[in-house]
């Protein structure tokens, strides 16, 4: 055991764990994460933060990571290095220990020309797969990047992401080995549509040996309408939504089309589940937690598990 | 070399819209050969400016000059001559230049006339592309022999990112290859792929503008 969260003590003993999503709102607005936050509570062992994802300002994970621990609900923060080097981001891990966070997750994060700040200077001192590997070294060997000895050891449960859709093909599996011996503990992937390239992308990782050296979590977005599923294909680089998935969503009648998403969900979470050296799920709801529950129970991942 | 693009021409007018008599200095370096500050693109912004202030009733004096390099003090000194009566200059050398002119003229006024872009190569006729951040520490060549620090938008030492589909980066709308994909198929054709799987880590900035104003100094060349 490393940091001792349940996140880790739930993968450590074998049972599929869950992992939710939630991301802070773009102002001061407490109530409305809160809000959020409540309907995931129960559902997932953890609950990612967002590091001002899209690069769009948001209050930032670390606060919203307290509010979680304040709630009962365990946070896996999520620190991307665009916005900050190594000093701002080695102070950011030691302090998120300090409040007594226990998942970590690293991230590069995406272009600031995507948000709402365009006109931003990015940082990039580090990218994630060093960040992982700070993490690591500062948590086993007590030291910074600079060799400095850390004063207490940030015990924390590292993880990373992975992309199994995006180009070269064939380098995402070696990729996702790379953040592994950088120090990822546990992947969340990518939101899963093309399952059968994803069967593939598992495939190659368990012929690695890395589905034995980490925990993968299988990424998973309900679609909420044939707009979103439409959106995901078009703008979003390297996630093809099957025309399958997309007819199924048409065939629905408007106010119906949400429920036949949830539908889809829940198939690709049992299928995600059955694959070998998949560790848990996921779940994704974007702006739509007040479905988890429902997804949850239909996918019979509820009660969870309690780990001691 | 170093690449820029023209200022538009309402922009200069108005940095110099209170003068009577400028000097237009361009540069025969990098400039020259990224048609930007040339002695033909004197002439051409010298010709711009006389006309677009007649033709607002107030007559403007340019006078021209294309310095040998505007990067070298023994090259700005013809410009003592022309700067004498001049109320301000406009370079139109990359920003090197115009720090030169203002270190020998204290009191003259001085103005960019262009953008300084990149340090770049030409890839067609009217196309340029930038190639190397001035780093200070080259490393190119554990990449293949390509510039991730430039050409990768997130700057990546473990690329490429999830953002590359197709070869093509997700910043800039399809118009920009990802240096990664290129990276990925050289190392391929080499058989050398065993390079990237290695994890890459920190890199020193100190050597880059992160450690402060860079000066180099050739002792041997002082002499």
């Amino acid at each position: 055991m490393t940091a001792g969260s349940n996140l880790e003590k739930i993968l450590k003993s074998g049972k599929k764990a869950v992992t939710c999503e939630c991301g802070p709102p773009r102002g001061a607005d407490v109530e409305h994460f809160r809000h959020k936050a409540s309907y995931l509570k129960g559902c997932g062992d953890a609950v990612n933060v967002t590091d001002n994802q899209t690069a769009v300002v948001r209050f930032c994970s670390l606060a919203a990571s307290k509010i979680l621990m304040e709630m009962g609900l365990e946070p896996v923060m999520q620190m991307v290095t665009r916005d900050m080097n190594r000093i701002g981001l080695q102070s950011n891990v030691l302090g998120a220990a300090a409040l007594g966070i226990k998942n970590l997750l690293c991230l590069t994060g995406d272009h600031q020309s995507f948000g709402d700040h365009p006109q931003a200077k990015n940082v990039h001192d580090l990218d994630s797969i060093m960040l992982l590997h700070t993490v690591k070294t500062m948590r086993d060997e007590g030291k910074m990047v600079s060799g400095t000895e850390v004063q207490g050891r940030p015990q924390m449960f590292i993880g990373a992401a992975a992309n199994p859709f995006a180009d070269p093909q064939d380098f995402r599996v070696v990729r996702m080995g790379k953040k592994i011996s950088a120090g990822a503990q546990f992947i969340q992937t990518q939101c899963i549509y093309n399952m059968e390239r994803f069967r593939h992308f598992m495939q190659m990782a368990n012929d690695m040996g890395l589905t034995e050296k980490c925990y993968i979590l299988a990424g998973i977005t309900p679609l909420k309408s044939v707009g979103m599923a439409n959106y995901m294909k078009k703008f979003v680089p390297g996630l093809d939504v099957p025309d399958s998935y997309i007819t199924r969503l048409r065939g629905a009648p408007k106010d119906k089309q949400g429920a036949e998403g949830i539908k889809i969900a829940v198939e690709q979470i049992q299928e995600c589940l059955e694959m070998k050296g998949i560790a848990g799920i996921h779940l994704m709801a974007i702006e739509w937690e007040e479905k988890v529950p429902e997804i949850m129970e239909a996918a019979k991942l509820l009660p969870r598990p309690k780990i001691d | 070399m170093v690449i820029g693009e023209s200022k538009p021409l309402a922009e200069i007018l108005e940095m110099i819209k209170d003068f009577n008599k400028v000097v237009v200095a361009g540069c025969k370096g990098c400039v020259t050969v990224c048609n930007v500050g040339g002695e033909k693109e004197v002439a051409i912004l010298a010709s711009e400016l006389r006309i677009a202030r007649k033709a607002s009733g107030n007559e403007l004096e340019v006078k021209e000059y294309t310095c040998e390099r505007q990067c070298d003090p023994e090259y700005i000194e013809p410009l003592d001559d022309l700067v004498t009566d001049a109320d301000a200059l406009v370079s139109i050398a990359c920003s090197v230049g115009p720090q030169y002119v203002v270190a020998r003229y204290p009191y003259l006024q001085v103005y960019p006339g262009i953008n300084t872009t990149c340090i770049g190569g030409s890839q067609e006729h009217g196309v340029w592309k930038e190639f190397c951040q001035a780093c200070g520490n080259c490393i190119i060549h554990h990449f293949g022999g390509l510039c991730h620090i430039t050409r990768c938008a997130k700057q990546l030492l473990n690329g490429p990112c999830g953002g590359s589909a197709e070869g093509v980066c997700e910043v800039g709308k399809g118009s920009i290859p990802c240096i990664w994909q290129l990276i990925y198929d050289r190392l391929k054709n080499l058989g050398h792929l065993n390079q990237l799987v290695e994890v890459k880590l920190y890199k020193d900035w100190s050597t880059s503008r992160d450690g402060g104003l860079r000066t180099m100094i050739r002792e041997e060349l002082k002499k």
